[in-house]
């Protein structure tokens, strides 16, 4: 019989609630309709019961008394009162203290009109201040970072920032400092709160003392209008979009208790700022002359109509398709945009031109056939109490912060053993029960020992350079836990390395699944951990070689689909690699963009370089111009995320809906519409007349998106869930072999930061200056071995390239490993990688 | 600005092995940062924050709440007249001016020479010896002008056997290994030794 089955019967104001075991009375009283006021109390923290604004009459058995109602947990029998006189006059009182203090700034505050102080002395606080001294002065905001000012005056010491700091995040760098009536919330001197996480600070707090300096005295709440969306990232966090005149203002977290509860990172919190840029594209444009006139060769892109735009680009594709046939158009990108977005060019592609060289993610993702072929987790299954986790991904910190959040809430409150199969150490690594730091490329091996293979000790007693003790130890851990789930999450450790080591690890943990789902176990499953917004609703509608919409390969669902499109192509086509190896081969006529940036974001630049001035017509659909599409010939303003509706699919599979509250700028159109236009200029009538329309399509042609009406969608309150693929897991065949490593060089392991050169983050001014510098970080142990000093600014020099850095001391970075960062604004790691090399290893001397 | 010398850092990293959680040793190495320096410095905040493994600003929250750890620097030694209400009684306001007037210096302030912080507090609890102070915390009691006018100067010329600001105690607290109890390792997996249940004791009382 578990806990969660009984119940406990209580009385909240008369009427009987029946409330869970260990719940507070806050908690259940809400759930039974009666709002008890408060403060400091959140339901994703621990209960502090600072405030005292939720006392209320509880009588457990001795008489009423009042008692916080966060702080009591409910007893069966118990009476709560809301209402009594005591309550009253104690919230009465209770609110005339908090406001001793408090600034009568209202009508200045940013907070006024959604204030919950405000709102509650309205409602339940005393008229008037018997309080005639002097309030205690502190200096009007002071900056706890770039982006969050603290207004130490307007606090109520309600604990909620500085509990979200230590709590949720795990960066305690806000703090209560002095004592009594001088408290206050600060940071260290000259330490900022440097967390990915603080605007959530600002949107808990209950006062206005935390205010974000993108939103600061932009707009009052009663002037806001608002949606409830989906923000595009893997992650797919539930938001509420806010806007006034027609402009996007704030992004508040919404509580989905399947995703990002309530939660969001500094990064996509600000982007909106990005939205509004003076620099986004708001006209079709096409190559011209300096004076305006149409060009086909010329040196400018000028600005020129849809109908010529389009009718352009109809006539290279079918130029192209009859000189070269349609394997000599191609397609990259298309992560960022919706489902409908995506479906509507992957039919353009695969369907009308008959092209399957079609690839959504640059060769910075995983094989998408493999992707789709494992078994899908849910955030929910990860995060089960008392199971297992293996994290075989980029630092979740730094790439999807909201999952970071989920998984760190986890293993600190729920038990939930993480096991870190990584090349380096994460922001998780402090919390993980083992970690495995492997050398770089060399997962495969340790992931074999862990499921239970040999245990065999390589040449220098050490597993892919991971202690043979420890590998036992999260072997045997994992063994214990084996009727717990086990989810995997999985994605690109490092971009200096092709994805195969990621796959051979992953055929590793495949092979073994058996063992661990024998016996009605749940077994294993996998969170892949991609980039790029909306990257795994990109795989599911086929913006992928060789697959189709609706996780199916073109083998299996292209007879099915040929019915529904008229036709599919032949054969498969190439990866990005492949379509960019192509172009330089001269084999791609016409190359369309949707919202990529290969020569940004291609791990190997000069082969995407080559590509671009091979390609006879490049055709970008995009928000931005960016090095790669300011080489295009023609480019289309498309509609950015709350400018279009549709539907977003995040890294469980999970579609919820993303819905518009302003218009595209200009002229710009949303993508789904641009393809059907396409389409119609090349002879196939789409009939999609609303991204609905396409929706209701997907659901009749996708397999795994069969019945998954909108309605469904818009029903529930965290989207649905897509089937799994029955694409099954093809192993690779021979496991990569991995060179060895001399002993005067570090390998390289290169992933991404948070904040970066990417071209969204770039055009939102509060974010574009929070990009770290660029430096070689090396293990402290290393420094003698390779002769230089810490924080010495020394030359770094690869097979590929050379270039100077600052290197510093970094004991998360395994000996014998040297970490860069994929995206720095300022040094590009590509030019030290060597593309066609499995591995980088770098030398570094003195300059 | 000053971390702590590589003399505290050998004391620090016993008061730390004390304890079977390293954030524990917190206050007793501000006791420490405060006897080497006379205050607690920012740098020294810092170095703490290092060695138990919590950010300097948990630290500084720790350090702020507790008024006898000094943030800024005061004089070598701190005197405190007691201004509860039976030293108000009894003439501890008088005491003050009369301190005041003596050092030239206003509650708060420190001498210029630096020796001495003078300072009104709240109730010392020692009522029955009352106008009461301390000097560096240990106790004055019944003090007359006179006393003070006499303490001040054995202050000045170090003959007052009072301990500078910041040390604790004379003979410092060494606890040797063979009388340490037994601690947890760090990482915080399994019971410190003291707290560990015998084997046979299976909790029920039997």
């Amino acid at each position: 019989m578990s806990e969660n089955e009984t119940v406990v019967n209580i009385t909240v104001n008369g009427q009987p609630v029946e409330a869970k075991p260990g719940e507070w009375v806050i908690a259940a009283a809400e759930r039974a309709g009666v709002y008890i006021p408060h403060f400091c109390y959140h339901p994703r923290m621990n209960s502090v019961g600072m405030c005292r604004m939720c006392i209320v009459d509880i009588d457990a058995g001795r008489g009423p008394a009042l008692q916080p109602s966060c702080m009591v947990e409910v007893s069966e029998g118990m009476v709560v009162d809301t209402t009594s006189e005591q309550t009253r006059k104690a919230q009465d009182g209770v609110l005339e203290f908090l406001l001793l203090n408090h600034p009568l700034d209202c009508p200045v505050c940013d907070k006024g009109g959604e204030c919950p102080l405000q709102d509650q002395t309205m409602a339940y606080g005393p008229g008037e201040s018997r309080f005639v001294e002097e309030k205690r002065h502190f200096e009007k905001p002071i900056p706890v970072n770039d982006l969050v000012y603290l207004d130490r005056e307007r606090c109520i010491l309600c604990d909620r920032c500085t509990r979200f700091a230590d709590e949720v995040a795990g960066d305690p760098l806000i703090t209560f400092q002095d004592r009594g009536d001088q408290t206050q919330v600060n940071t260290f001197p000259d330490l900022p709160f440097s967390s990915y996480f603080s605007g959530n600070t600002v949107q808990i707090c209950p006062v206005g003392a935390l205010t974000a300096a993108p939103y600061r005295f932009k707009a009052r709440p009663w002037d806001l209008t608002e949606v409830e969306s989906t923000y595009p990232n893997p992650m797919g966090d539930r938001v509420v979009v806010q806007a006034s005149r027609d402009q996007v203002l704030r992004y508040q977290g919404v509580d989905s208790d399947a995703v990002n509860w309530g939660w969001l990172t500094d990064k996509d919190r600000f982007a909106f700022e990005a939205t509004a840029s003076e620099l986004r594209l708001h006209t079709p444009l096409v190559r011209g002359t300096p004076l305006g006139r149409l060009d086909p060769g010329g040196s400018e892109l000028v600005e020129t109509s849809w109908g010529q735009a389009l009718s352009l680009t109809a006539d290279a594709i079918k130029a192209a398709v009859a000189d070269k046939g349609p394997q000599s158009v191609a397609v990259l990108g298309g992560a960022r945009l919706t489902n409908e977005d995506q479906y509507a060019w992957a039919r353009l592609a695969k369907g009308v031109i008959g092209t399957d060289h079609v690839d959504a993610q640059l060769d910075d993702g995983l094989p998408a056939e493999g992707v789709l072929s494992l078994p899908r987790a849910t955030i929910n299954r990860a995060c089960t109490p008392g199971g297992t986790v293996i994290l075989m991904a980029p630092d979740p910190k730094e790439e999807q912060g909201t999952l970071y959040l989920r998984l760190r809430h986890a293993i600190v409150n729920d038990g939930v053993q993480l096991i870190e199969l990584t090349p380096r150490a994460t922001g998780l690594s402090h919390l993980a029960a083992f970690r495995l730091h492997h050398r770089p490329g060399e997962a495969a091996a340790v992931a074999a020992a862990l499921m239970g293979g040999d245990i065999e000790a390589g040449p220098d007693g050490d597993i892919g350079g991971t202690p043979v003790s420890a590998v036992a130890a999260a072997a045997a851990a994992i063994a214990n836990r084996a009727d717990q789930p086990l989810t995997v999450v999985l994605g690109r450790p490092s971009l200096a390395e092709p994805a195969d080591f990621t796959m051979d690890a992953v055929a590793e943990l495949v092979r073994f699944a058996n063992l661990l789902s024998a016996g009605g176990r749940p077994g294993i499953a996998f969170l892949p951990a991609l980039h790029r917004g909306n990257v795994l609703g990109a795989l599911d509608m086929g913006l992928a070689p060789g697959l189709l919409p609706g996780r199916i390969t073109l083998a299996d669902g292209g007879p099915a689909l040929a019915e529904a499109w008229g036709s599919v192509p032949s054969n498969p086509g190439a990866d990005t690699r492949g379509i960019l190896q192509a172009a330089v081969n001269g084999q791609i006529e016409v190359l369309i963009l949707l919202g990529a940036d290969p020569l940004g974001d291609f791990p190997h630049r000069e082969l995407a370089d080559e590509a671009l001035s091979q390609v006879g017509t490049i055709v970008a659909s995009d928000l931005f111009l960016n090095p790669s599409t300011v080489r295009a010939h023609i480019v289309f303003p498309a509609a950015g995320f709350a400018e279009r509706r549709g539907t977003h699919t995040n890294l469980e599979g999970r579609i919820t809906g993303q819905r518009q509250i302003v218009t595209p700028p200009g002229t710009a159109r949303a993508d789904w519409a641009i393809a059907t236009e396409l389409a119609r200029q090349l002879g196939a009538d789409f009939g999609f007349g609303a991204p609905e329309d396409v929706w209701d399509e997907i659901t009749r042609v996708a397999p795994s998106h069969r019945n998954l009406s909108m309605e469904a969608i818009d029903a529930s309150e965290d989207g649905v869930v897509a089937a799994d693929s029955s694409i099954a897991f093809t192993p690779p065949d021979n496991a990569t072999p991995v060179p060895h490593v001399d002993a005067y060089s570090l390998r390289l392991v290169a992933a991404r930061r948070m904040y970066d050169r990417g071209t969204l983050l770039q055009h939102a001014p509060s974010l574009a200056g929070l990009a770290p510098t660029a430096v070689l970080a090396v293990n402290p142990y290393d420094f003698d071995r390779v002769g230089v000093e810490p924080g010495a600014d020394v030359q770094v020099i690869s097979n590929a390239g050379e270039m100077d850095m600052p290197v510093v001391a970094d004991p998360g970075v395994p000996r014998g490993t040297a970490a860069f960062g994929y995206n720095y604004p300022d040094l590009d790691v590509r030019d030290l990688v060597d593309p066609d090399a499995m591995v980088t290893d770098l030398r570094i001397q003195t300059r | 600005m000053a971390r702590l010398n590589a003399n505290s850092l050998g004391v620090a990293q016993e008061i730390i092995a004390r304890y079977p959680v390293p954030r524990s040793a917190l206050i007793p190495l501000l006791h420490l940062a405060q006897e080497q320096e006379g205050y607690v410095t920012e740098d020294a905040m810092a170095h703490i924050a290092e060695l138990v493994g919590v950010t300097p600003a948990e630290v500084m929250g720790t350090c702020s709440f507790y008024e006898m750890l000094k943030r800024e620097p005061v004089g070598e030694y701190m005197v405190n007249i007691c201004n509860g209400i039976s030293c108000h009684l009894l003439g501890s306001s008088d005491l003050i001016h009369h301190a005041e007037a003596t050092l030239g210096v206003r509650p708060g302030g420190t001498t210029d020479d630096g020796k001495i912080t003078l300072e009104a507090v709240e109730c010392i609890a020692a009522c029955t010896e009352a106008p009461c102070l301390q000097v560096n915390y240990r106790y004055r009691n019944r003090v007359t002008a006179d006393d003070f006018d006499q303490l001040v100067s054995e202050l000045r010329d170090d003959t007052a056997k009072v301990a500078s600001h910041g040390q604790l105690a004379m003979v410092r607290q060494h606890i040797g290994d063979d009388r340490r109890a037994g601690v947890s390792p760090p990482d915080g997996q399994g019971e410190p030794a003291w707290m560990a249940r015998n084997p046979s004791d299976n909790g029920d009382g039997s």
